[in-house]
């Protein structure tokens, strides 16, 4: 259906990829799996003509193609959904589907011939979502089912999906992997590029391997399995599940009593949540992204102003609910935020000066007088580029020239360098290749043997249920089940999620 | 002081209305497609010195206001290269044409007609007191329809929302973006051509006086919607109109209004709605963004 001949992509000094081969049999479910900077992406972006090559060649249904645009990859039967939804969110589905390849004439837009042919799309393939419905209202899961059926209202033959399941919850991957299958059935190719082993392992037929922009290896499915496929794309043997010893926990070191935070527009926030940390233990937070956690963390972490947060937070037994986010600091709490490139990091400055922020009125940024300590800083980023890990090992770079887990390394170094009594930590692993995970988990785990008593919010299941102690499940601003991460099921915590706990609760 | 609310002061604010809501429109289509448009002064004065000029060679105001189209589009169209194609800053650039149309009508004034100041007048029944005010009445609704209901509408507002959407669905980011900015070329170009040889009969210099402004502020008081575009207009329209009224009238203590006074109106409007307003108002999301396919 579709195969790539040593395509070839330079970003200035970068080689995203190397004469890369891919082939991808008709009517097959096709994985690409790689860590983060792999060239999965950019390889796809080139079969979409995103991007065009360097060099090399591109055949489809065994012919040499020329895409340039994504305009030729679509009339060649190619549609892709890519990680972040490609949707126009001030318009309603319909218009988001027809886009570029509208029914009727110039004159004026069939929007009835549209909603009907979308309709039919729909039930073929049991999508359903309302034609007239404004994307902003949608859900990510919806969202998704729409770009779906855009590329089906193109006639797409082959789908590419850069990494689908992220966004979704275990129930919505279940029923995701049931569309891809009944796809599968209708004589449709899929490429599915993703880093979740687990996931390769349940619905592909083949799997290629990417590793620093090459190809590493082609296996059919049935004849691998996760640590086979986690070495190829390492480069080395990976612990998949983090070893740790049982939890020893001491006092309480955070107590929350019915904390509230309001948001504009009313509907989320976080609503009534009470819940206690302990000295070396590690409370995990799980839920579908929205619906909280970020107001629980940033209200811990002094971000909320007071007029927007009602209840009561303890901090060793003081109130700490008015204090702010630089008095916390102090007091030994450290946060690393969710989204690194809004709070965690300036990313003109370079690594020196971010390996200060928070910290730039004392020691070591400031020894005496008005003045910084410039080598004093210098020293202090060197030393957390020594023991975390950070590479390019190069205080004076930009962070932005620095990949995703590099980045996340200098905060996490910069964060435990406080020695703090208590991390808040959100998304400690997201856009981070697997390599640096086994470390950034490892370092946790150490920190909280050391008595630091640690809340974590993951999008992850997997690193939540692996990592936590105790479990929390977050479902509308509301903490509605405590499980045990080591006996509790992914459907048992994915139905929590959903606010399906309750339901059956009740 | 009672007489000046009537019938005379509407049509008034019509007229003056005008040449706003043109530029306006143009403004729109251009920010629409995520192009901002600042340069819609500039444009107006290309359309308004080629009206008056090819009007008094042609002796026809038909090919006048096509001059004025053309001129217009053409000045627009260095923006639309400078912005999409070597992704300038699009307010440096369009305050860059305005600096340019300050000063190449006088020259050319100055090289054809031996005046800087001013064109030679076109003779009245040469004149298009009229016609302008048509199109731009049709134009709204011809906006609208061409926005909401046809594919090139569509992909305009997509252009201009997402254009990384745009393109993902096989559209021409570009090409949506030349069309739109040459489209408010043209349109500021008719806006432009009222001024001179519809409500004037000569070219003089900076006549549009802030107009291209004005209307570039009832674009976003208007929320970037046609019709509601249209109200924003006419509402400054219509203070314009009190304050040419006004120019003249006596208190009751019988000192006279100081016409600066009286003629800083419409600006003070403007400052106060946009003050106001803006707040509530959402610009199109990729507006003033060049669209970059590579990072």
């Amino acid at each position: 259906m579709l195969e790539l001949r040593a395509i070839t992509k330079r970003f200035g000094e970068v080689l995203a990829n190397d004469h890369i081969d891919i082939k991808v049999e008709p009517g097959t479910i096709h994985a690409i799996v790689g860590e983060n900077g792999a060239g999965k992406s950019t390889a796809m972006r080139i079969a979409y003509g995103f991007y065009t090559a360097d060099s090399g060649e591109i055949l489809v249904d065994g012919e040499p193609r020329q895409i340039q645009t994504p305009h030729d990859a679509i009339r060649l039967g190619i549609g892709m959904v890519h990680q972040h939804f490609m949707l126009v969110d001030t318009m309603t589905v319909a218009e988001n589907i027809v886009l570029g390849a509208e029914p009727g004439s110039a004159a004026a837009i069939d929007l009835a011939k549209a909603s009907e042919e979308i309709r039919a799309l729909s039930n073929e393939f049991r999508l359903s979502v309302d034609p007239h419905a404004l994307v902003h209202d949608l859900s990510v899961g919806q969202q998704q089912r729409v770009e779906l059926l855009k590329a089906l209202y193109r006639h797409a033959r082959l789908l590419i999906l850069d990494e689908p399941t992220a966004v979704l919850t275990p129930q919505e991957v279940e029923e995701f992997f049931a569309i891809l299958r009944r796809m599968r059935e209708q004589g449709k190719t899929v490429i599915i590029i993703t880093h979740k082993l687990s996931e390769v392992l349940a619905i592909s037929d083949d799997v290629t391997v990417m590793r620093d922009g090459r190809v590493v290896g082609r296996v059919k499915t049935a004849e691998t399995g996760a640590a086979e496929l986690a070495r190829m794309m390492v480069g080395r043997d990976v612990l998949l599940r983090v070893e740790k010893p049982d939890a020893k926990p001491g006092e309480t070191v955070l107590s929350v009593q019915r904390l509230s935070v309001s948001v504009a527009g009313g509907e989320r926030g976080l609503r009534d949540v009470s819940f206690e940390v302990r000295a070396g233990e590690i409370v995990g937070v799980a839920g579908v992204e929205g619906n909280g956690q970020t107001e629980l963390i940033e209200a811990l972490a002094g971000l909320v102003p007071p007029a927007r947060a009602g209840g009561e937070v303890l901090f060793r037994g003081r109130d700490i609910t008015k204090a702010n986010a630089r008095d916390r600091y102090e007091m030994g709490i450290a946060h690393v935020p969710e989204d690194r490139h809004r709070r965690g990091l300036l990313l003109d400055f370079d690594l020196s000066e971010n390996s200060i922020l928070g910290l730039h009125y004392r020691k070591p940024a400031v020894s005496a007088g008005p003045l910084l300590d410039l080598r004093g800083i210098r020293a202090r980023a060197q030393e957390i580029i020594r023991d975390f890990d950070v590479r390019p090992a190069n205080p004076d770079l930009p962070a932005r020239a620095l990949s995703g887990g590099n980045q996340q390394k200098l905060i996490i170094g910069r964060e435990f360098g406080l020695n703090p009594k208590l991390l808040l930590i959100s998304q400690p692993t997201r856009g981070v290749d697997i390599g640096a995970i086994e470390f950034i988990h490892r370092k946790l785990v150490e920190l909280r043997d050391e008595g630091c008593a640690i809340l974590l919010v993951s999008a992850e299941l997997e690193e939540v249920t692996s990592l936590a102690d105790r479990l929390l499940v977050i479902y509308h601003g509301r903490i509605v089940g405590e499980v045990d991460p080591k006996r509790a099921t992914q459907e048992e915590i994915g139905l929590l999620m959903t606010g399906g706990g309750k339901a059956n609760a009740e | 002081m009672n007489n000046i609310f009537n019938v005379g002061l509407l049509l008034s604010a019509m007229r003056l209305a005008t040449p706003l809501l043109l530029a306006a429109l143009g403004g729109l289509f251009s920010e629409r497609s995520g192009v901002i448009n600042i340069a819609l002064e500039g444009l107006m004065l290309a359309g308004a010195f080629t009206a008056a000029a090819v009007t008094w060679y042609a002796g026809s105001p038909w090919v006048g206001l096509a001059s004025a189209v053309l001129a217009g589009a053409a000045i627009a169209g260095i923006h639309a290269l400078a912005c999409i194609r070597y992704r300038a800053d699009q307010v440096v650039s369009g305050t860059a044409i305005n600096i340019l149309l300050t000063g190449v009508p006088a020259l050319l004034s100055g090289a054809f007609f031996l005046s800087t100041g001013s064109t030679p007048q076109v003779p009245k029944e040469q004149l298009m007191p009229y016609t302008p005010i048509v199109i731009a009445a049709v134009l709204v609704p011809l906006t609208y329809y061409v926005l909401y209901y046809t594919p090139f509408g569509l992909r305009l507002r997509a252009v201009g929302e997402n254009p990384e959407a745009a393109d993902a669905a096989g559209v021409s980011v570009n090409g949506m973006r030349y069309a739109a900015v040459l489209i408010s070329g043209a349109l500021a170009g008719i806006g432009g051509a009222y001024l001179s040889i519809g409500q004037s009969s000569l070219f003089t210099r900076n006549m549009s006086a802030g107009r291209g402004f004005i209307a570039l502020a009832a674009l976003i008081f208007g929320k970037w919607r046609p019709v509601q575009t249209m109200l924003a207009c006419l509402l400054f329209g219509f203070t314009e109109a009190v304050a040419i009224q006004l120019q003249g009238v006596h208190l009751f203590g019988g000192e006279e209004i100081p016409t600066q006074f009286v003629q800083i109106i419409p600006y003070v409007l403007t400052i106060v709605v946009l003050a106001g307003f803006i707040g509530t108002s959402r610009a199109p999301r990729a507006l003033g963004i060049a669209y970059q396919k590579e990072k």
